[in-house]
């Protein structure tokens, strides 16, 4: 079987694409419960700064 | 129809968002208002529509029941007499007949279809929204053309049937190309169909027809993840990186193609025709399209006392209104966070006000852009969400005072001073589902504050993943919760 090499120069070339580690924890539910609670404190710090 | 007796009206055109947000905080703030006053709501459609899980209908995983509510019972309860009519004209000065000022509407209820009122009122709040100017582009929509949209509840169903039969399609081997985005130079909104595209991937996935799909994203952005808000940055992995590589990832992670830079001219059936902004004419060949429309004011007129037409005083030649931003024509270089708008105040008519879509930008945030031939290719900015929820009580706020006394409005809310927070589904699972949460702050870029990229890198933020689907599934019943008014509504925040 011949292998052909994969076309470079792309669109799809240059962006950064997640590892697979990266692609576990978005999933990876103790760590996205964590995140969770980040993000809400990130929006309630947000609107506190938005309020005048 | 009359005022009842010495109590103030106030009359709110527009019951999306903002117009619904301002007639619960009227409501609130009625009990501490030293001056009585009434609150009268009219707007055309019949049902409250939680518009950002529009997307989910149109992929088959919600119903439009589960994203709507009839307002007319919800204004009943609480004693806000509703009209289910469309704005026609507003004659601020009355008229002849009618001293007062007072809106002239059109009632779309079937009941009194065609039949029209004059609703005096002492302050009128604008929160029309947009009209979806499907027509600006030849082909565009759901109702005249060859594509579907997402923008309210009975069109997503529509684009939900579609897409189920293109699916079917697929499960037979055939192959098909999906084509997502915006479709005109001039949209706003691309997040909607950010949306879109990432939930009709997932939903592809979880039909196992993804390899028999080519899904490619159109827009008129100059870079993924502009938004119409001229991109962001944050901090992430010891860079400060705009959102474009972020948005680009996503994209290559799931397979997508992007055209950006693009204004769609036409849509044929099975072929969109768009041009760059380099002046190149393209063919893009469809067999689903998606493409979100501009807006544009929804069209109301404006009378003076006379009956002379003073439409160009009120609004914008876009049909949106004139509020107290600086609408001076300036080159982008000098554009500035002061330009924005801060109490929503019509300049002529210090008892009007407009809200959300409703109101006149001063400009673009994103940078204007002309094609070589002359074509408009950048996104408009957006004044949905979080922002326009935040102008509506500000609004309130600011007539409640006036009503009590005050001469002027005492609350602002300008774009240039408040953050948003914007939580993108990426597709709809409780384990398995996704969503690119997003902050940034301010919306609109303040270079005196933060010279460097116009935003505080402390407020802004963004990432991906199965939290965020959380989020956007507690924002849903949250704030469908609170629009109904449901016990303690008014402890959720906005």
């Amino acid at each position: 079987m011949t292998v052909t090499n994969k076309e470079p120069y792309q669109q799809a070339y240059y962006p950064p694409k997640p590892t697979s580690l990266t692609c576990f924890m978005r999933k990876f539910l103790p760590w996205q419960l964590v995140r969770f609670a980040v993000i809400n404190l990130k929006m309630i710090k947000l609107m506190r700064n938005s309020h005048h | 129809m009359a005022i009842q007796g010495n109590k103030k009206q106030i009359v709110i055109l527009g019951a999306g968002i903002s117009g619904h947000t301002a007639a619960r905080y009227l409501i609130r703030c009625r009990r501490k208002s030293k001056t009585p006053y009434e609150v009268v709501v009219v707007t055309p459609n019949p049902k409250w529509n939680w518009i950002p899980s529009n997307i989910w209908v149109g992929v088959g995983q919600m119903t439009t029941e589960q994203v709507t509510f009839d307002l007319a019972p919800l204004y009943a309860r609480i004693g806000v007499p509703f009209h289910q009519a469309r704005g026609v004209s507003i004659h601020p000065e009355g008229d002849a007949e009618m001293p007062s000022p007072y809106v002239l509407v059109e009632y779309t209820s079937a009941d009194k279809a065609g039949q029209t009122a004059k609703i005096p009122y002492d302050y009128l709040i604008n929160a029309t929204g947009p009209k979806l100017n499907f027509g600006a582009t030849e082909g565009l929509g759901p109702d005249h053309g060859h594509t579907v949209s997402v923008c309210t509840a009975s069109h997503a169903l529509e684009a939900n049937h579609k897409l189920q039969a293109t699916i079917e399609a697929m499960r037979r081997g055939e192959k098909k190309t999906i084509v997502i985005g915006t479709g005109h130079g001039t949209c706003t909104c691309q997040g909607a169909a950010f949306e879109y595209i990432y939930n009709v991937e997932h939903v592809l996935r979880d039909a196992g027809v993804r390899d028999k799909a080519r899904i490619v994203w159109i827009s008129n952005e100059y870079e993924l993840g502009d938004f119409g808000m001229g991109g962001v940055h944050i901090e992430r992995g010891g860079y400060i990186t705009n959102g474009k590589v972020f948005a680009e990832s996503l994209m290559v992670e799931r397979g997508i193609e992007w055209i950006t830079r693009a204004a769609v001219n036409k849509v044929e059936a099975g072929k969109i025709h768009y041009e760059l902004l380099d002046g190149s004419k393209n063919e893009l060949d469809f067999d689903f399209a998606m493409l979100i429309p501009p807006f544009s004011g929804v069209g109301l007129k404006a009378f003076d006392k006379a009956g002379e037409d003073i439409t160009a005083k009120l609004f914008a030649p876009s049909g949106f209104m004139k509020v107290d931003g600086d609408y001076t024509p300036r080159p982008y270089a000098e554009w500035s966070a002061k330009d924005w708008p801060s109490t929503y105040q019509n300049p002529t008519y210090g008892n009007i006000f407009a809200i959300g879509i409703a109101f006149a930008p001063p400009h673009l945030i994103s940078k204007p852009m002309t094609s070589a031939n002359g074509t408009p290719i950048n996104p408009a900015p957006p004044r949905t969400g979080m922002p326009s929820a935040a102008m509506a009580i500000a609004v309130v706020r600011s007539i409640r005072d006036m009503i009590d006394g005050a001469p002027a409005p005492t609350q602002t809310a300008s774009m240039a001073k408040m953050g948003a927070a914007c939580v993108a589904s990426t597709g709809r699972n409780f384990f398995s589902g996704s969503a690119a949460t997003m902050t940034v702050f301010p919306v609109v870029p303040d270079y005196e504050t933060y010279p460097e990229y116009g935003r505080d890198l402390n407020l802004t933020f963004g990432e991906i993943g199965l939290a965020g689907h959380w989020m956007k599934a507690m924002l849903h019943y949250t704030f469908i919760y609170q629009a109904k008014m449901r016990p303690g509504w008014s402890l959720l925040p906005d």
